[in-house]
């Protein structure tokens, strides 16, 4: 998986928790929190989804690396490569 | 078949709370189970059929109501949550709502728009409106879902910027009837819980009513695997070594739980940690607070007979306000009227028929008490009294016009609340002592719903799921 895979997953994620968000133009390299309305429950879903669909562990220690899309590509990629292939 | 006798989490009623806090749970992969006594879900807000007519209980208005577009509301919240799209809801506005003192004291209308209210303070108490601005402030900077705040009585905090008794009262009276569970006063939280849900964000209801709300929680927690069982109640919560090993149901069947959640209130949990060996060193003691409604069905719209203007009217009797658990069966004083077909409902989806709803306090021991035929003789007695106090407050409608217009009746009472809630006491709001951490005597048996503290529908959805979310899912 590329970084970019990566960013796209997190989005898709976003997308279903806040279906009122657009999505269109966020930026890689800002914080979510300042350019989309998500409050402590909505970071806690994307965590929940990461674990639900794809089997991602983030311990509550690790939140702050979900804050941008980059800092979410560089903590949860190598996570999603190290994950046994799907047989 | 639901056949498993073990769950991750058994949840104790089907009402908003107990279904809210199921579908974030199964969502999440837990096996869920809601065992419900009644054979309907909804709890205090359900619905009933009689002679081929549909009734919805308890919901007037679905509070809360913010038009698409506004975010970090607990609306908002609530639709993220559950995974549910607003369309699904069809939420439709109110068309404008008043509170009614004398009849003739003063009148402040109000709508989904909070600058009408605003203008109407302005207008009617012009003394007061610097002070009015103030305490909308305080109310709009207050954190009144933090688990851990601190009790405040909000008659003081509302006096400290506001002098007139009757404009005091009056932001009382709508405040305190749509979900105050303590009398006269109440803590400041939950005052701003209600201010907010009723003032700054507003009214709406789909056409369907509650049954549309409740359609869709249902389709969510089957979607997402989880498990109802109707006409099962819990008889008591099993404990070893003071925690819940699971809960044994009416018929004496035992199911086991690793987490008990619990939508039933505080004082009936309590009860049933109690038949399982578990006493509560300091119970808590039942609300106070119960109400009487009668339901007139009319054979056309409201608006026909000149009730076009409102969608709900709070009234009170003179100047002042009284919200206590009345000396006679009804205070007839005071109430709320509701016109269900009073919104701003899409071409097509007008309903068939006429809806005339009027609220009063009640005291429940009598209606508990009565054997059936004093029963059905009071209601009928009651009936008339409550509609005639209400009708004060509205445009006048000759006597005969409305009886010529009426098709039907109906009239809930205590008794019918304690039937559909469990709640000791018909007490609709549940107990004075809220437990905002949902915590009880057992550590993995946990409060939601009413006596958790948020209110209202859309708070007591809330409430199941920051409950579901702060004690099972957020551990892992």
């Amino acid at each position: 998986m590329t970084k970019d895979d990566c960013k796209k997953l997190v989005l898709d994620i976003i997308a279903d928790i806040a279906p009122d968000e657009d999505l269109t133009n966020v930026k890689s390299d800002v914080r979510l929190r300042d350019q989309l309305q998500l409050d402590s429950m909505d970071f806690l879903d994307i965590v929940m989804e990461l674990r639900k669909r794809h089997g991602i562990e983030v311990p509550e220690a690790d939140y702050l690396q979900l804050a941008s899309l980059d800092s979410c590509a560089e903590y949860l990629t190598p996570k999603f490569n190290a994950l046994p292939a799907k047989g | 078949m639901n056949s498993r006798s073990h769950y991750d989490v058994v949840i104790i009623g089907a009402g908003m709370a107990g279904l809210a806090a199921g579908i974030r749970l199964a969502h999440f992969g837990r096996q869920v189970c809601i065992f419900e006594r009644h054979n309907a879900v909804g709890g205090l807000n359900g619905f009933y059929s009689r002679e081929g007519r549909r009734y919805d209980v308890g919901l007037h208005a679905l509070t809360n109501y913010v038009p698409p577009g506004v975010k970090g509301t607990p609306l908002t919240k609530l639709l993220r949550q559950l995974r549910i799209d607003r369309d699904e809801l069809a939420l439709r506005g109110q068309l404008g709502s008043r509170i009614a003192f004398g009849p003739g004291a003063a009148d402040l209308r109000f709508t989904n728009d909070f600058q009408v209210l605003e203008a109407e303070v302005a207008r009617a108490f012009p003394a007061q409106i610097d002070g009015f601005r103030a305490l909308v402030a305080a109310v709009r900077a207050h954190d009144e879902v933090s688990l851990d705040a601190a009790p405040a009585s909000a008659r003081e905090v509302v006096r400290r910027h506001l002098s007139d008794p009757l404009l005091e009262d009056m932001l009382f009276c709508p405040v305190m009837f749509y979900g105050s569970p303590t009398e006269r006063d109440m803590d400041f939280s939950q005052f701003v819980i209600l201010f907010k849900a009723l003032f700054l964000e507003g009214f709406a209801r789909p056409a369907e009513g509650v049954r549309r709300i409740l359609r869709v929680l249902l389709a969510k927690y089957r979607e997402a695997g989880g498990e109802r069982r109707m006409k099962c109640g819990v008889r008591r919560i099993l404990l070893r070594e003071g925690r819940a090993a699971g809960v044994e149901l009416d018929d004496g069947a035992v199911i086991t739980a690793d987490h008990v959640l619990s939508s039933v209130g505080a004082p009936e949990t309590e009860a049933l940690l109690s038949a399982g060996g578990l006493p509560t060193p300091r119970p808590t003691e039942s609300g106070r607070l119960s109400f009487v409604e009668t339901i007139t069905v009319l054979d056309r719209a409201p608006a026909a007979l000149g009730w076009s203007g409102d969608t709900i009217v709070f009234f009170s009797e003179g100047r002042n306000f009284d919200y206590a658990c009345p000396a006679a069966p009804v205070d007839v004083r005071s109430g709320v009227i509701c016109f269900p077909n009073n919104f701003a409902y899409d071409p097509g989806e007008a309903l068939a028929e006429g809806w005339f709803r009027v609220t009063s306090l009640a005291r429940p021991e009598d209606w508990m008490a009565w054997p059936e035929p004093e029963y059905r003789a009071r209601k009928q007695e009651w009936f008339g009294a409550v509609q005639a106090s209400a009708r004060r407050f509205l445009p006048p409608v000759p006597d005969a016009e409305l009886a010529a217009a009426t098709v039907a009746t109906d009239m809930f009472t205590p008794r019918t609340i304690t039937r559909f809630t469990g709640h000791q006491r018909g007490a609709v709001y549940g107990s004075g002592v809220k437990h905002r951490r949902g915590l009880t005597a057992a550590p993995n048996v946990y409060l939601c719903g009413t006596d958790q503290g948020f209110l209202g529908i859309v708070g007591a959805m809330l409430s199941g799921i920051s409950m579901a979310n702060h004690h099972i899912l957020q551990r892992g």
